[in-house]
């Protein structure tokens, strides 16, 4: 049997703007295996990132369950979901949402400090991450001393800290330039083969479509459509082509 | 990596480590946190000069010196004109509104900031806490400059309208004169001010934080100024 790392049952969410509702989910039912990488694609206002938010616990559906390695997340405590923000998942956005107030090396030793690790080890494995994202000498500027590309470096180190199971990456390629989007997604292609870690990727960046095993099609906050990578290859090379 | 162990409850962290932090980001947002403080300051400053103003008024009235001062005053019998309870008041209600402003927006402009260290495994708990500490700090640094800058002010007013008669007779301890109204004290007045400046800022900074601590991380970060 497959290992279901994360499974959705008729998630909804729905947001009130004023007098209206807004239809954000509309019962979305996916399982995502160990070790997969996934990306979730859709046009803007699609639900995608709502979706990416409730498989993170970093919102709550309005109905409907998500599980995550077995466990329910309605039934945590708030402790609970602060561990499992902290140990379990690494989130990378599309704005880096570093802390501006520290350095690329404070960044990164942060979760580790919510999760109680010495000061000795926390530094030295937040250098052993920024050397790995090749920031080895950029460990004490500000965020707003580096270039978006080394940000995203920074968050990417930053959400491997704690040694997560899953990557939430929300757009990760969004605000970077054609080159340095595919380095970005290089990068977490090589945790997801290397490290085996289940990467799972809101995007409508077309260069994320050929490093994913998976890709959800979200659509009017339903699933449209789940297509291995095998069945888009050809497309890829003519969407591909056309982008560079 | 682990397997499919239950999810464990997150812990507490020292509360070293918070005042690490909380200091921290203070040092370096240091221009920003300086005009939140001066918020502070001004609004303090400003009630206690008013504040010691009138206590060095009522003091050297009660020494018998009235009849020199307040010659365009009207004076109540117990000394504290209903213009200076008037000013009093007024100080108070800029000081209340300047600090919880200065420090209300302070704090919506960190939302996102305060989503990103719950996404990463932070309490509401712990948020909050840092927001007190910062704020607490602020409040009280800014409060006792401004407490002590009013009350410069008030004695340079002072030493103008009684020359230096007022170092003969400055209201310094609380006084309870037989027949007038109970004065407080230069030093009473400072310390409620510092008091009153560190309590309206740890409230109009750990409101908002707590509020947005409780605020799904989503949601917080979504939030713009």
């Amino acid at each position: 049997m497959a290992d279901i790392v994360v499974k959705t049952e008729d998630v909804v969410k729905e947001y009130r703007m004023g007098s209206n509702i807004l239809r954000a989910l509309d019962g979305i039912n996916i399982e995502i295996e160990r070790g997969e990488y996934i990306s979730l694609m859709g046009p803007s206002g699609s639900g995608k990132s709502t979706l990416f938010n409730m498989i993170g616990a970093l919102d709550r559906p309005t109905e409907g369950q998500v599980y995550i390695d077995g466990q329910n997340m309605s039934q945590l405590s708030q402790r609970q979901i602060a561990a499992f923000r902290c140990h379990r998942v690494g989130y990378i956005f599309q704005s880096y949402n570093l802390l501006h107030v520290r350095s690329a090396h404070g960044n990164v030793t942060l979760p580790m400090i919510f999760a109680g690790i010495s000061e000795r080890d926390r530094n030295e494995r937040a250098e052993k991450l920024l050397d790995m994202v090749g920031l080895g000498d950029r460990m004490y500027h500000l965020p707003d001393e580096l270039s978006g590309g080394q940000r995203q470096r920074v968050a990417i180190a930053r959400a491997l800290a704690n040694d997560p199971s899953i990557i939430l990456a929300d757009e990760p390629t969004a605000n970077l330039d054609t080159i340095t989007g595919r380095e970005i997604i290089d990068l977490i292609k090589r945790l997801n083969n290397e490290q085996g870690v289940t990467v799972i990727s809101a995007t409508h960046d077309l260069k994320m479509l050929d490093v994913s095993d998976r890709i959800v099609d979200i659509r009017d906050g339903l699933v449209e459509r789940i297509r291995k990578r095998d069945e888009i290859d050809i497309e890829v090379g003519e969407v591909g082509g056309e982008g560079e | 990596m682990q397997q499919r162990t239950p999810i464990e409850e997150q812990i507490d962290l020292p509360f070293v480590e918070s005042l690490r932090i909380s200091f921290q980001s203070l040092k370096i947002r240091f221009g920003r946190s300086i005009i939140t403080t001066a918020g502070i300051t001004l609004g303090i400053a400003f009630l206690v000069s008013v504040w010691t103003n009138n206590e060095i008024g009522v003091a050297l009235q009660e020494s018998g010196r009235q009849s020199t001062i307040n010659t365009f005053e009207e004076t109540t019998e117990q000394g504290i004109s209903t213009k200076d309870i008037w000013l009093i008041v007024m100080s108070l209600i800029v000081c209340v509104v300047g600090i919880a402003n200065s420090m209300l927006m302070a704090v919506t402009e960190r939302f996102r900031e305060i989503g990103t260290m719950k996404c990463l495994g932070a309490l509401d708990g712990f948020v909050v806490r840092l927001f007190l500490l910062e704020s607490g700090f602020q409040g009280f640094s800014g409060a006792l400059i401004g407490a002590l800058i009013g009350t410069l002010g008030a004695v340079l007013l002072g030493l103008k309208d009684y020359g230096l008669d007022l170092f003969f007779y400055f209201p310094l301890l609380p006084a309870q004169p037989e027949n007038g109204p109970m004065q407080l004290g230069v030093i009473i007045v400072i310390l409620l001010g510092c008091i009153l400046g560190m309590i309206l800022a740890v409230i109009g900074s750990s409101f908002p934080a707590w509020r947005a601590a409780k605020l799904p991380p989503a949601e917080a970060m979504r939030t713009e100024v």
